[in-house]
């Protein structure tokens, strides 16, 4: 579904991908994970359209998007939860979810997926009308996802969506993901939680400064002692 | 008491006008963190784009106004794709050096196209007024109030209620993210420059009539003092544009009316000055933390 071919990207003389190639297909959840600067959130940049990669492809359902516009990737079908939620401040709650829609012209199918982003996230249904930078962090989490899901992305892509949670929202945010993976969605997660992230994945990846350094399933990689040894804490 | 409100009423017609060009400002700012100072003569384009409708084309008040309000409008997206898109990620003074070099580009265009000498404005609006209890209101003062009111009203609608506004608080709080909603950030940017330009040319014309004087200059000064206004009622935030405007008009014409108009700019200055001393981010600007 999502297939990257040896992608380089440079920031001015930095190096930050060196050739990655990795592949998503669909239905899977796919976790990336890695430390900080390994280059996870640049390789998501890089897939949204954010940030202009230098050399190799990434070809999504079968075509090729790495010189396309940010809008015209959420349109095909890829959306991001991007680091650190970014959601908009001083917009309510419900106009957050509204952006999300931005590229859709279906008003009663928006107002269904409002009513089912409620579903799984009760608490933003509770805050509607309130602004959304007065959300505690596991709400805006949940508020960046609904956002997502409000573009009925075919693939979801999630930038460390555990970063600064306590360990029972945590939990709670990745089961949301697998839930929201149970009714179709592919995920392509990035974690430095890799404990919870390999334990969803179906497939994971290890990225190291710039390079794949590890693949295999979510279980090979978390028995793998390389693997332990370096995120999994001994 | 008489004499009080008679300069509150003045006061109220002068504010508005520069609350009109302060919105320009404020929007700009908002969405790409640039003083426009071309801004101010976009104002006095809309003055002489008036002039020509009502003098060239013996065209009334509004297809002066709506006409102005266009021409100024895809002046400003002209101006924002030629002069300020490809310095997007440049550092800031450069944009705002660009933007003073707009701003010298716009009055000499004028001064070469349309003489250095100022024009008298047609009377496009009815002379004479009402008197209520003793204090005086012109027509053109009902007039210019009630039409920036509606525009204010409107301004407002699109920014809280319609998509394309959505957009643009998205985008001037998180650029990067309204991307990834699919927000196209340069259209969005030059509707704002399009929007706050129309409201600049409508004061331009506004001001034509009311002070029946134009000159390729004129926008400087009112430029500046909305420019203060923006920041009077805090920079980005659109209600404090409007709020800063109406404070400095009031505030010029009461100095004026009870002490001296030689002490009016001061006055509005200490009050800046003691504003941005109390309230750094402006009367209804919010403390933004830096994030970490």
């Amino acid at each position: 579904m999502l297939k990257i071919n040896d992608l380089n990207v440079h920031y001015g003389v930095i190096h930050a991908l060196k050739g990655i190639s990795i592949e998503v297909n669909e239905g899977e959840i796919v976790s990336l994970i890695g430390a900080n600067g390994a280059g996870k959130t640049t390789l998501l940049h890089a897939i949204s359209g954010l940030i202009k990669s230098s050399s190799g492809n990434i070809v999504f359902n079968g075509e090729d998007i790495t010189k396309k516009s940010a809008r015209d990737i959420v349109i095909l079908g890829l959306t991001q939860v991007p680091e650190g939620r970014r959601i908009f401040s001083g917009m309510s709650v419900e106009e957050n979810l509204l952006m999300g829609a931005f590229l859709r012209k279906d008003k009663a199918e928006i107002q269904k997926d409002l009513e089912n982003v409620y579903s799984k996230f009760p608490r933003l249904k509770e805050r509607l009308k309130q602004q959304a930078q007065t959300l505690s962090g596991g709400e805006q989490q949940m508020l960046a996802m609904g956002r997502a899901l409000m573009a009925k992305p075919k693939i979801l892509l999630l930038d460390e969506p555990s970063m600064g949670l306590s360990p029972l929202l945590v939990k709670e945010i990745f089961n949301i993901i697998q839930e929201i993976n149970r009714q179709g969605t592919t995920i392509l997660l990035v974690e430095q939680n890799a404990k919870m992230a390999l334990a969803i994945a179906n497939r994971a990846y290890v990225i190291e400064t710039g390079n794949i350094v590890l693949s295999g399933s979510g279980k090979e990689l978390a028995d793998s002692e390389e693997v332990k040894k370096a995120y999994l804490g001994g | 008491m008489v004499q009080f409100f008679q300069q509150l009423i003045n006061g109220l017609s002068l504010g508005s006008i520069y609350a009109l060009i302060a919105l320009g400002y404020t929007m700009v700012y908002g969405i790409i963190k640039l003083i426009n100072f071309a801004h101010g003569d976009i104002y006095m384009i809309g003055a002489y784009v008036g002039f020509i409708i009502s003098t060239k084309f013996n065209l009334g008040f509004f297809p002066s106004l709506i006409g102005a309000m266009i021409f100024c409008a895809i002046l400003g997206i002209l101006i924002e794709t030629i002069a300020y898109k490809p310095l997007r990620n440049a550092t800031r003074i450069t944009a705002l050096i660009t933007a003073i070099g707009v701003s010298y580009f716009l009055e000499a265009t004028t001064q070469q196209v349309m003489s250095t000498t100022p024009r008298s404005f047609p009377a496009l609006l009815p002379a004479g007024g009402i008197k209520i209890y003793g204090v005086g209101i012109s027509y053109q003062q009902i007039i210019m109030l009630f039409i920036t009111v509606v525009l204010m009203l409107a301004l407002q609608f699109v920014v809280n209620k319609t998509k394309v506004g959505r957009a643009m608080r998205a985008v001037s709080v998180d650029s990067d993210a309204a991307k990834l909603m699919g927000v196209d950030v340069n259209k969005t940017i030059s509707f704002t420059f399009a929007i706050g330009s129309a409201l600049a040319g409508a004061a331009g014309v506004m001001v034509g009539i009311y002070y029946n004087s134009i000159n390729p200059l004129m926008g400087l000064i009112p430029g500046l003092k909305a420019f203060i206004a923006a920041v009077f009622g805090g920079i980005g935030i659109i209600p404090g544009a409007m709020l800063g405007g109406v404070l400095i008009g009031i505030i010029e014409t009461l100095v004026s009316g009870y002490w001296s108009s030689l002490y009016r700019d001061a006055v509005v200055y200490v009050v800046l000055i003691v504003i941005l001393v109390v309230k750094p981010a402006g009367l209804l600007g919010k403390n933004v933390k830096e994030k970490v």
